[in-house]
């Protein structure tokens, strides 16, 4: 079913279909419409499941370990600040290894007070052991939903995983949506059944103590875990595609790439406008392309290779800045190309940050600037885009 | 692809207005996708609101810049916010107003369309809320939206009774500004 409704609603019925059997939140600022439909639903017997409201977001996600480990499906939601007071937590619920799912819309962190849109929370909690995929739209947040439980819940997987999308960008436009049919998710996301789980009959622990010998042996186990979601991400993007009819590439997808000179690298809501950038230069004769980064955690370093190999100039295009060196995207992908053979210039731009607006003029700024390393080399290897002048 | 920027005051639903054009332009079988200017709401301060009509998927996520149509349901906005700012010269502005379109020294090329709508919502609602007829004046003016779709996005809204109200406010609107 087609309907035009709220990003956040939308969101919420995509978690309903996936049936958490304990949604724990912290309701207030900063929170989504998201959490408020859900407890909607519970209220009208739409969805059966234990909603809790906490008082942090400390205690949302503290409280999902409890349910998780006593075999629950579960749900959260936060952003932001609220991501960040999750911070210990996320480390906690990945090393516990514990397929929890939650839905991180991207706001920027104060100070000073924004309650905007940028990718900064999730960026700054990239190496926490969730997998990351970052929505293009509120259908692909949507179809994201049932893909991570299934991705997540997987015994050779067991890692927790974050759909991050846009704050407000996403979250709260309206646009049409195909609504996820509760029978069919049901089929293509079978119940959540662990092998291990907290039984009184059969007492186990679970995150505990380690000692320095066995401390590298948990890490290197869950590395290799996030390794193989690698093929998982991938297979279940596929099977989703089989089974709903809407497709998504797969750690990647790309974008005018067939002879692209320019290749831009970017990831989010940001994706679309890009895309309608990238219609306009090619009707002008400029030869650019997009790939777009689905999967940023773990990173998809091959594919990016494979889709980049053949550009002669790449861009990235973030909404995030690691004070002291650069983009943490861009460092990412030089950083896959540094042992290949390709020596494609690669620059970055920081664009977006605390809600500032990106259209079609900015795109074709920065494609512009990046044309110009194909003349004169790179100039500025990073560039915090569309600052006023009395600043530089 | 035609896009709506609709300037109101905080509390008088723009961006609900936004959102039942979405609804409605979807209802004809077209791409819609409606947005707030997202800002920190209060009560009486100047808020936009945003909307896109078109045939084919909509990717683009920035703000509109360049509205093809401009929706003003405050007319004290006229000395706030710059209203015409990029309006496209075949667009049309169309303003709750009791004055005339000249007397409102409106800086454009576009047309300029006026309709009292507060004196419409007060006559049919009983309330100064004017967001719905306005909905009324837009569809009357450029027919971008039909006006039978625009009642079922109403009706989907706001039933019984205060359904009907609206969908009467919204006819007196539509006819009194299509020619």
């Amino acid at each position: 079913m087609r309907r035009v409704v709220e990003g956040s609603y939308a969101i919420a019925d995509a978690v309903r279909c996936c049936s958490p059997d304990v949604v724990s939140v912290y309701p207030i600022t900063p929170q989504t419409h998201i959490v408020e439909h859900l407890s909607e639903f519970v209220a009208d017997g739409k969805l059966d499941c234990e909603y809790i409201n906490v008082e942090s977001e400390f205690s949302s996600l503290s409280s999902l370990i409890g349910a998780s480990v006593a075999g629950a499906r579960t749900y959260t939601s936060t952003t932001s600040q609220g991501l960040a007071l999750m911070f210990e937590v996320l480390y906690n619920v990945s090393g516990m290894r514990l397929p929890i799912v939650m839905t991180t819309v991207n706001r920027s962190l104060s100070a000073p007070l924004s309650i905007w849109n940028d990718q900064q929370d999730s960026l700054g909690v990239r190496d926490s052991g969730w997998i990351q995929i970052y929505a293009e739209n509120v259908q692909e947040a949507i179809d994201l939903t049932p893909m991570l439980y299934k991705i997540s819940e997987d015994p050779q997987i067991l890692t927790p995983s974050m759909v991050c999308m846009d704050g407000f960008i996403l979250t709260h436009v309206y646009e049409p949506v195909d609504f996820l049919d509760e029978e069919m998710v049901r089929e293509f996301l079978p119940p959540y059944r662990p092998e291990h789980i907290l039984d009184p009959e059969n007492p186990k622990t679970f995150g505990a103590f380690a000692d320095p010998s066995w401390f590298t042996e948990f890490k290197y186990l869950q590395y290799q875990a996030m390794e193989r979601s690698r093929e998982k991400i991938a297979e279940v993007t596929r099977e989703f595609e089989e089974v709903f009819g809407r497709g998504y590439g797969g750690l990647i997808d790309t974008y005018a790439m067939d002879d692209a000179e320019i290749a831009l690298v970017t990831m989010g809501s940001i994706v679309g406008t890009v895309k309608e950038a990238i219609d306009d230069l090619r009707s002008e004769g400029v030869k650019v392309g997009l790939v777009k980064i689905r999967s940023y955690r773990p990173f998809p370093g091959d594919e990016l290779k494979r889709a980049l190999k053949d550009a002669s100039v790449i861009a990235s295009i973030e909404k995030d800045i690691s004070m002291g060196y650069e983009g943490a995207l861009l460092t990412d992908l030089k950083g896959a190309f540094y042992n290949s053979s390709i020596r494609t210039p690669i620059i970055g731009f920081a664009v977006g940050l605390g809600g500032r607006d990106i259209g079609i003029k900015h795109v074709r700024a920065m494609v512009e600037r990046a044309s110009r390393v194909l003349d004169a080399g790179i100039e500025s290897e990073f560039e915090i885009f569309d600052v006023k002048p009395e600043c530089l | 692809m035609k896009e709506i920027r609709f300037h109101g005051r905080g509390g008088q639903g723009a961006v609900t207005a936004a959102e039942l054009i979405a609804i409605a332009a979807f209802e004809d079988k077209k791409y819609s996708q409606a947005f707030p200017a997202f800002g920190v709401e209060r009560r009486g301060a100047p808020v936009m609101a945003f909307a896109r009509i078109a045939d084919e998927p909509i990717r683009i996520r920035s703000q509109i810049y360049e509205p093809d149509y401009v929706i003003v349901q405050d007319v004290t906005l006229l000395d706030v916010v710059d209203l015409a700012s990029g309006l496209k010269p075949e667009g049309k502005i169309i303003i709750n107003t009791d004055k005339s379109a000249k007397d409102l020294l409106l800086k454009t090329k576009a047309e300029i369309v006026t309709i009292d709508a507060t004196r419409i919502a007060l006559e049919k609602l009983g309330r100064p809320i004017v967001n719905t007829t306005m909905l009324g004046a837009f569809c009357g003016a450029t027919g971008e939206v039909s006006l039978e779709s625009i009642n079922k996005a109403i009706l989907g809204r706001f039933s019984g009774a205060l359904g009907e109200k609206n969908l009467d406010a919204i006819k007196t609107a539509y006819k009194g500004v299509s020619r």
